[in-house]
């Protein structure tokens, strides 16, 4: 290592050390984190399925139902206009967030129904036999299941990059180039892995799909809590996440769409709030983006979603990233180091997730003895079967980490594995 | 029936031979666990039922036999004893807990008439012993199917 890398290295380490960052602080605004499990204080390590709430968020949804309670878009009255105000400044706030304009945010109950969205209205529409839609070995089954049944359908076939060889978890590019090619119409990839917290190198799989034309769509649900993203930067047509990983509320999720595809998409449901003008023999669609917003949305969801992202805008990201880095480097020192423990999807570029297999033990075991001691993990396939296939295991013990975690808590995780080890 | 197999059997199972349902009741299950008052003293135990059940060969772990959990995986062999009347079953799982919970559930259904395994209050049972929880329709370990599946073969033979 030369001094300049050298000395790059000790200014990283003294920036966390002088940080703003304190994630004593920040848990202290997460009221469920001083929750205890059968007696012991709870080590929530299950972030990957859903990050906790802070108090902004809690207190904006019961706010929304304390003050602002109404429909949006329709009342002609005081309450109607705020609660619309409060739902369309969440609006403002995603399209920040992800350097969009309002009119191409959609509101959705979560990534699964965001990706069906776009695979039913967009890819239903578009897909004829002999195209083909490519996903990867990585994809949650909800970045699955939506493209087999619309190929099934329209007669196009579903082709998936596979994984490297050597079997860490990484995605082998080198078959970009035959996979995508002049018959490829869609492409819709995982930005970071739900199963093993893998970065997916987005950028080089969605230039090559534009070098064939074909549309991309990002399932960012693991993504947007980890680090910044900019769909402009990205130059995907679709993206989509969660509210719910995001620090907000359950049953709140957002498509980010192209304009220009948007606009030409037919709606994915019909009825209140996405037409225009109804007669009995005829239908004319709303502007964008309430054309794909059918019936009474989420409203108090999209409030207090709007609450969050305004809350995770205001904290030191650069910092929090870095916290993240140090919980997962200090979490896989303690792994390589534990015996018979095996990291699955051990690759360079990941968010702070550790997914483990504990030698000759089944991960459903050591998933109940952890959470006996306090520490929630979440244990099976993660809703990856075919990456588990790939793999050649059952499932996996998986680790996620947020912000609010600390030092303490992976020290938590790994005595109560060294139990669990002597256990089994 | 697989009375009077001598256990090199690769394609069968002595069903006779687990004596969860006989040499060990519900009540003793009931009795034991609420003796312990950690969890590891629990598991522990729970675990140790579990190897009262022998592992199935290979050849019997097929399709009729599997319970699909969400994260573990159950298969259930249940045989009926012609001359008594009774259900007679063994079961395997590839988790140590799963399979401990399935002995559990053997202790007060094993070696039982129809009619008394249609008797049965299986909550009651895992409530009493605090392992409700394992029963419950979101925990997807199969154990509950696994119930299920029991009951409704005694059902049938009602």
């Amino acid at each position: 290592m030369g001094p300049a890398l050298a000395g790059a290295r000790i200014d990283r380490g003294r920036a966390r050390v002088n940080s703003l960052f304190d994630a004593e602080t920040l848990r202290a605004e997460f009221p469920i984190l001083g929750e205890t499990a059968y007696g012991k204080p709870l080590v929530y390590l299950d972030n990957a399925a859903t990050t906790q709430k802070p108090r902004a968020v809690i207190d904006a949804l019961a706010a929304y139902y304390l003050h602002d309670n109404s429909n949006v878009h329709r009342g002609a009255h005081c309450l109607a206009e705020r609660a619309t105000a409060a739902f369309e400044t969440a609006r403002d706030d995603v399209a920040a967030l992800l350097n969009a304009s309002r009119e191409e945010i959609i509101w959705t109950r979560g990534t699964t129904e965001a990706i069906n969205l776009v695979a039913q209205s967009y890819g239903g529409s578009t897909l004829k036999p002999g195209d083909e839609v490519v996903i990867s070995s990585l994809e949650h089954h909800a970045n699955i299941v939506p493209w087999q049944q619309v190929c099934a359908r329209t007669g196009a076939t579903l082709r998936v990059i596979p994984l490297k060889a050597e079997h860490n978890g990484e995605l082998d590019l080198a078959t970009l180039d035959t996979l995508i090619n002049e018959r490829t119409r869609i492409v819709a990839v995982v930005h970071v892995s739900n199963a093993l917290g893998i970065i997916n190198p987005v950028q080089d799989i969605i230039a090559r799909a534009r070098t064939v034309g074909a549309t991309v769509l990002v399932d960012g649900a693991q993504a947007v809590s980890h680090f910044p993203v900019d769909v402009q930067a990205l130059d995907c047509d679709f993206y989509t996440f969660s509210a719910h990983k995001l620090f907000g509320p359950t049953g709140v999720g957002v498509l980010y769409g192209r304009r220009a595809l948007l606009e030409a998409m037919p709606p994915y449901q019909t009825g209140g709030e996405m037409i225009e003008k109804v007669t009995f023999e005829t239908s004319t669609w709303n502007q964008l983006p309430y054309k794909f917003e059918a019936g009474t949305p989420h409203i108090g969801g999209v409030v207090a979603f709007g609450a969050a992202v305004r809350w995770f805008r205001a904290q030191d990201r650069t910092a929090m990233a870095a916290h993240e880095a140090d919980l997962l480097a200090y979490a896989t020192q303690q792994a390589r180091a534990f015996p018979g423990l095996k990291i699955i999807g051990d690759a360079p570029n990941k968010v702070a997730v550790l997914s483990f297999l504990l030698e000759g033990a089944h991960p459903n075991d050591v998933g109940t003895l952890l959470d006996q001691q306090g520490v929630a993990v979440r244990t099976g396939h993660h809703c990856t079967m075919p990456l588990m296939d790939a793999l050649g295991i059952p499932g996996t013990v998986r680790a996620a980490f947020a912000p609010y975690n600390t030092r303490d808590d992976v020290d938590r995780l790994f005595a109560a594995l060294e139990k669990v080890r002597r256990f089994l | 029936m697989s009375s009077g197999t001598d256990g090199l059997d690769m394609n069968s199972l002595d069903m006779n031979s687990i004596g969860l349902g006989r040499d060990i009741t519900a009540d003793d299950v009931v009795d034991n666990l609420s003796f312990f008052d950690d969890w590891e003293e629990r598991y522990g135990y729970i675990i140790d039922l579990g190897k009262q059940l022998p592992p199935f060969p290979a050849a019997l772990k097929t399709e009729d036999r599997f319970i699909r959990g969400c994260q573990s995986q159950v298969w259930l062999e249940l045989q009926h004893d012609a001359e008594n009347g009774c259900l007679h079953m063994a079961v395997d799982s590839d988790a140590l807990i799963v399979r401990g919970l399935a002995a559990i559930v053997l202790a007060a259904l094993n070696h039982k008439t129809p009619q008394q395994i249609a008797d049965y209050d299986m909550a009651d049972y895992f409530s009493k012993i605090d392992l409700l929880k394992h029963l419950s329709p979101t925990r997807g370990n199969g154990v509950r199917a696994m119930v299920s599946r029991i009951q409704g073969e005694a059902n049938a033979r009602l």
